[in-house]
């Protein structure tokens, strides 16, 4: 390219010449779409007062589906985050027949229907279920149960770890691991100390989206666990439960601490993964 | 440096690696396909002809055309609203814009049913707008099939954008920038420059928010309430009929449900595998 050439293009590429009506489409179709619901809850919550919102907040029922809802997320992430990453690991670094396939059914969960999730357990593990004999004989209560909604929660999240985990793992540095090998440590050692720092900052934002996602279940722990007062019902089911009573205060208060909670743990995640970038 | 790195790779063989591999297989084996093989069985096991039966009853069949056009509805406007908003995102500044960024991303972290709350505090009766549009317009937005679109709308709104800001983000400008110096039209440029390097993620994208439109409950349970042959969707179908012990329904509405979020998953997936090779 010629000097004036380029030039010329730098000119173009500076010229201020935006398309404002685009810009400005953009911006009210996302005011509309996604802002105004959320300021809607916000303020409508708020509405009747920082007094009443605080009372709706105590609860007890809702501080008890808070803590059920937390409990599994907990363990939600802690099975994901093991068995997501060996999976993940499996598929980036073992070269198997059927692998092609097995990383088409891996987001299979993204778009199944949750509330199929939850009938499809029930399916296995309910009352008249493929494994109601087996469950019965061990006395194992799953469907309608917490160990069902772990097992529905499960499902649901997935893909999250293993999809987080996928592409860090394939660009790890091979190198670094044979380096630590030549140098005599053991397996164990060069994946605590080489893989594990590298891949500590997707294992943070899998573990967030992951968290999300288990905070958020409603459909699939709706049908698998019945949504038993002070025994199976989750914040979401509370939520749904205070808007059939009509409980509308109690509903949004609950909705928004959900909402809030989620945003707030995917935002620190991100934040921290813009920041080791 | 593949070859290197083909050296490089460990051989897979050894008894941990076996352990492994085993350990991760057997969970999506127990997790996915065992769960999915027992409800297809389920749905066909009074035969084809029962399960055919099923899914034209008219409430199942008025719930599955309402999820499919609802759906299709959402993701034409959504490709169209996450293209122009990608495009904004990586060409411009402008004020707002990291506000805007952040936005987009609220939806990936919002409970569904959360949304669905704020669309019927927004547009139900007793919201101003909500009666304002009902009353003075007659367009009922609240248990009513556009309220199910803009719950889609709000849910799979990050699928598009996030999907073509980095292709945008990587896409060299030198073509662009030929192109204008020959005299061709911003609108030029893009239809005939940018927009095809864009086209195969942008489908994929679309196409990952349909998938993930068929399956919503949350949102739409909330929003479109639970009337046969209004407002009740597939998958709102599908909680009906377990609620009320109708197992064959169940099954057959969710083996329809399962057959296409199987089928939207490939075809992704192809997709994104041909816009990486591509890329």
């Amino acid at each position: 390219m010629t000097d004036m050439g380029v030039r010329r293009t730098e000119r173009l590429r500076r010229r201020p010449r935006q398309p404002w009506i685009l810009i400005l489409g953009v911006v009210v179709y996302v005011s509309v779409v996604i802002f105004a619901p959320i300021a809607a809850l916000v303020g409508r919550t708020f509405q009747e007062g920082l007094g009443s919102v605080l009372r709706a907040a105590r609860e007890p029922e809702f501080l008890q589906s808070l803590q059920l809802t937390l409990v599994i997320s907990l363990i939600i992430v802690v099975i994901q985050s093991v068995l997501g990453t060996a999976t993940a690991w499996v598929l980036e670094r073992h070269e198997f027949r059927g692998k092609s396939l097995i990383n088409s059914i891996i987001d299979l969960p993204f778009a199944v229907s949750p509330v199929v999730v939850g009938y499809m357990l029930l399916l296995l593990v309910g009352r008249s279920g493929r494994l109601a004999p087996l469950l019965e004989v061990l006395n194992l209560r799953v469907a309608f149960a917490v160990p069902g909604m772990i097992l529905a929660t499960l499902f649901v999240t997935l893909p999250f770890m293993i999809r987080e985990m996928g592409p860090v793992i394939r660009n790890l540095d091979f190198e670094q691991e044979q380096a630590a090998a030549t140098l005599g440590a053991n397996r164990w050692v060069t994946f605590r100390r080489i893989v594990v720092p590298a891949l500590r900052v997707a294992l943070v934002y899998g573990m967030a989206l992951t968290l999300a996602r288990s905070l958020g279940e409603f459909g699939a722990v709706l049908v698998v666990g019945g949504g038993i007062i002070g025994r199976t019902e989750t914040t979401t089911l509370y939520v749904f439960r205070a808007l059939e009573e009509r409980n509308y205060l109690e509903a949004y208060t609950a909705a928004l601490t959900l909402g809030l909670f989620s945003v707030v743990i995917v935002s620190l995640a991100d934040r921290l993964r813009r920041r080791e970038e | 440096m593949l070859t290197q790195e083909a050296v490089a790779r460990p051989k897979a063989g050894r008894s941990q690696d076996w352990g492994l591999r085993g350990a991760s297989l057997l969970y999506l084996l127990l997790m996915i396909v065992i769960p999915i093989l027992v409800i297809v069985q389920d749905g066909f096991r009074e035969g084809l002809g029962e399960f055919q039966r099923q899914i034209a009853l008219p409430a199942a069949r008025h719930a599955i055309l309402l999820t499919l056009w609802t759906s299709a509805l959402m993701t034409v406007i959504n490709a169209l609203a996450g293209l122009a908003t990608a495009y904004v995102l990586v060409r411009y500044r402008f004020p707002g814009k990291s506000l805007l960024n952040a936005l987009v991303d609220l939806p990936l972290s919002i409970p569904t049913l959360v949304t669905g709350v704020m669309l019927v505090i927004l547009f139900g009766p007793q919201a101003s707008l909500g009666a304002f549009l009902d009353q003075r317009l007659g367009f009922q937005v609240i248990y009513a099939p556009p309220g199910i679109v803009l719950a889609l709308l709000f849910v799979t709104f990050p699928f598009v954008v996030r999907t073509l800001q980095p292709v945008l983000m990587d896409l060299d400008r030198e073509q662009e920038d030929a192109a204008a110096t020959l005299g061709a039209s911003p609108w030029t440029i893009f239809r005939r420059v940018t927009f095809p390097a864009l086209a195969l993620p942008w489908l994929g994208g679309s196409l990952l928010s349909f998938a993930r439109a068929v399956g919503e409950f949350g949102s739409v349970v909330i929003v479109a309430g639970n009337i046969p042959l209004r407002s009740q969707t597939a998958a709102v179908y599908v909680w009906g009929a377990v609620e009320s012990e109708n197992r064959l329904g169940a099954s057959a509405v969710s083996i329809a449900l399962l057959a296409l979020a199987f089928v939207m998953m490939l075809i992704t997936s192809r997709l994104q595998r041909r816009w990486q090779r591509a890329g």
